[in-house]
């Protein structure tokens, strides 16, 4: 290869990675480039190709293939990509996934009659989760760290809360199900959106820290799995990234 | 028994397993992959030097099984909760007929559970009643989640799963534990949905039904349920090694447990042979919350006696010597937990 273009030239590279952030487990409620479910990345003259692996050969096939289909989806909105492919590796329905997402099939088309139409309402329950577990972490930092009480909390506003990374998290998962990110919007609500009575607080958020130590269990058991499964592959968990394409 | 700080322990490990996951057993590739990943699960989350070599773990056997749990792991009494997986494996993964044998072999230290599945109908409830007379039945395991034809699991609550209830109360197999957690190929019947449960338990109060794996990857669903009702439990196994790798989240989870569901709801067990008791054991007794967790208030000798055995004898009528009995009963069915739960759930 006479031309070999590095991927900071290009720039491409970044952009792909940057696309497959944007792609999240929704159980870990993280990306799955932080999880180090991307394998590799290679970018030649035809187009991008990804290696994506889970923690264990049985991980849901439903969540697998959401995470295929998403990065897929995030992969061809990129600029100048060319023809994507996305690959699930050592899956023990890699084949049919694979396949599946090769023809566009989509969740139904690939699975067959063993499938439900569309993966939506799964998604929307562990957007749920992710909102409930995102709005626990910011009330309790709040009480924690200010002398504001659980008596009042009922008329937490989103502009009372403190910037930061646990806001933003809080305002991106509010997006995600349709709630509002106006300064004056309430803080506490239920699965709805609705608010909470001054009473039902204590008990709501109870049930908010159940489904935040829930959601980083998982993500503490997927983590030690994905690593003990690859711990022998050279450079462990980070992507490989190859970059081929001649600079146009 | 374990014996600690001038304090005695009975100790009941309410999941163990005797498995062949030996090539020689394996009928297609998902048989290599399962043990493959259990053994994952092992060596993620054991200490070092109670991980074993490859070819050991994928098979044991009775002998070895007998050490690591009665000799040198301090339970007093086991329970079998087998996986039969016979879509993977030419005799089954968990060895039936073996760990049969090993509890002949032992009375009073071993119960041998097993298993049904509704979709086999009439042919089935048939099978249960000569198993339940044949292996003297006090409890079943049960795969919700498992394929089976052209079907992508069931729910406790499908009419013909309520005809095999009906005749568990029949039988007197009246601990139904349940499979909600890390699963083989569950599809759209939600592998971790806990609704099931909420709804049989409400319908059939005289049997137990506990939730191995406390319902993670969904704790929170299993703990509002559990709240709800009376007759459910937690199983411990494959959350407890995080006392190892992770304490601080395993008292979290702990916390949570205790607060929703309460200390004679919740059983001990090690998942053997995924991890070995004898570490848990000691690190569990040895357990306190982590400084600076406030949040919960601390662990008592009580609660770990009730949690590492009196309630799983409370469940399987065991006989505890009386002087690792508590002065109150353990199981304690009545017991207030999660207060305002209930009020919030009837309002």
């Amino acid at each position: 290869m006479s031309t070999v273009t590095p991927a900071a030239q290009t720039g491409l590279a970044s952009e792909v990675t940057a696309a497959l952030a944007t792609v999240v487990d929704p159980e870990l409620d993280e990306p799955i480039t932080d999880l180090g479910f991307v394998r590799s990345i290679r970018i030649d003259d035809v187009g991008v190709t990804v290696h994506l692996r889970l923690p264990t050969s049985f991980c849901a096939p439903n969540f697998a293939y959401l995470m295929a289909a998403d990065a897929q989806d995030a992969l061809r909105r990129v600029p100048g990509a060319g023809r994507v492919m996305v690959l699930l590796d050592d899956h023990h329905d890699s084949d049919r996934i694979n396949a599946g997402l090769a023809l566009n099939a989509g969740y139904r088309g690939t699975f067959g009659p063993e499938a439900e139409d569309s993966l939506d309402e799964l998604r929307r329950i562990f957007q749920r989760k992710a909102h409930t577990a995102a709005m626990e972490r910011c009330v309790m930092a709040l009480l924690r760290t200010t002398d504001r009480n659980l008596e009042d909390l009922h008329e937490l506003t989103l502009g009372e809360l403190p910037g930061g990374p646990h806001k933003e998290a809080l305002l991106r998962r509010r997006t995600d199900i349709g709630l509002g990110i106006r300064p004056d919007d309430l803080v506490v609500v239920d699965e709805d959106g609705r608010p909470v009575a001054q009473s039902a607080v204590p008990l709501r958020l109870r049930y908010a820290k159940a489904v935040r130590v829930s959601v980083e269990g998982n993500a503490h058991f997927c983590r030690g799995l994905l690593a003990t499964r690859y711990d022998d592959e050279p450079g462990g968990l980070s992507t490989h990234i190859t970059d081929t394409r001649r600079a146009s | 028994m374990y014996e600690h700080d001038g304090e005695k322990y009975f100790v009941v490990d309410a999941h163990i397993a005797l498995w062949d996951g030996r090539e020689s057993n394996q009928k297609n590739i998902h048989g290599k992959q399962f043990i493959d990943c259990f053994y994952d699960y092992h060596k993620n989350l054991s200490p070092e030097d109670a991980v074993w070599d490859y070819d050991t773990y994928t098979y044991y056997g009775g002998q070895r099984l007998l050490k690591d749990l009665f000799e040198d792991g301090y339970v007093d009494h086991a329970i079998f909760q087998p996986a039969i997986l016979g879509e993977f494996y030419r005799t089954g993964f968990g060895q039936t007929e073996e760990a049969l044998e090993l509890t002949r072999q032992n009375p009073g230290k071993l119960t041998y559970n097993h298993a049904w599945d509704p979709r086999f109908g009439e042919e089935g409830l048939r099978q249960l009643r000569e198993d339940a007379a044949r292996m003297n039945l006090k409890g079943v395991k049960l795969y919700t989640a498992e394929w089976h034809g052209d079907s992508r699991g069931w729910k406790l609550d499908d009419p013909w799963a309520r005809r095999y209830l009906e005749e568990c109360l029949e039988l007197g197999i009246k601990n139904i534990h349940v499979h909600k957690g890390p699963t083989i190929r569950p599809l759209d019947r939600d592998a971790f949905d806990v609704a099931d449960i909420d709804k049989v338990a409400t319908d059939y109060t005289d049997l137990n039904f506990i939730v191995e794996h406390v319902g993670l990857p969904r704790l929170e669903d299993f703990c509002w349920i559990a709240t709800q009702e009376s007759n459910v439990y937690g199983g411990l196994a494959v959350a407890m090694p995080f006392i190892h790798t992770r304490p601080g989240y395993f008292a979290q989870i702990l916390g949570e447990l205790l607060y929703w569901i309460g200390e004679d709801k919740i059983l001990f067990s090690s998942d053997y042979a995924i991890w070995t008791p004898k570490w848990l054991v000691e690190k569990f007794v040895d357990f306190q919350l982590p400084a600076g967790q406030s949040e919960y208030a601390p662990i008592t000798v009580e609660q770990k006696k009730k949690i590492l055995g009196l309630n799983a004898a409370a469940l399987y009528d065991l006989d505890v010597p009386a002087e690792l009995r508590l002065p109150t009963n353990a199981g304690d069915t009545g017991a207030e937990v999660a207060a305002g739960a209930k009020e919030a759930v009837a309002s």
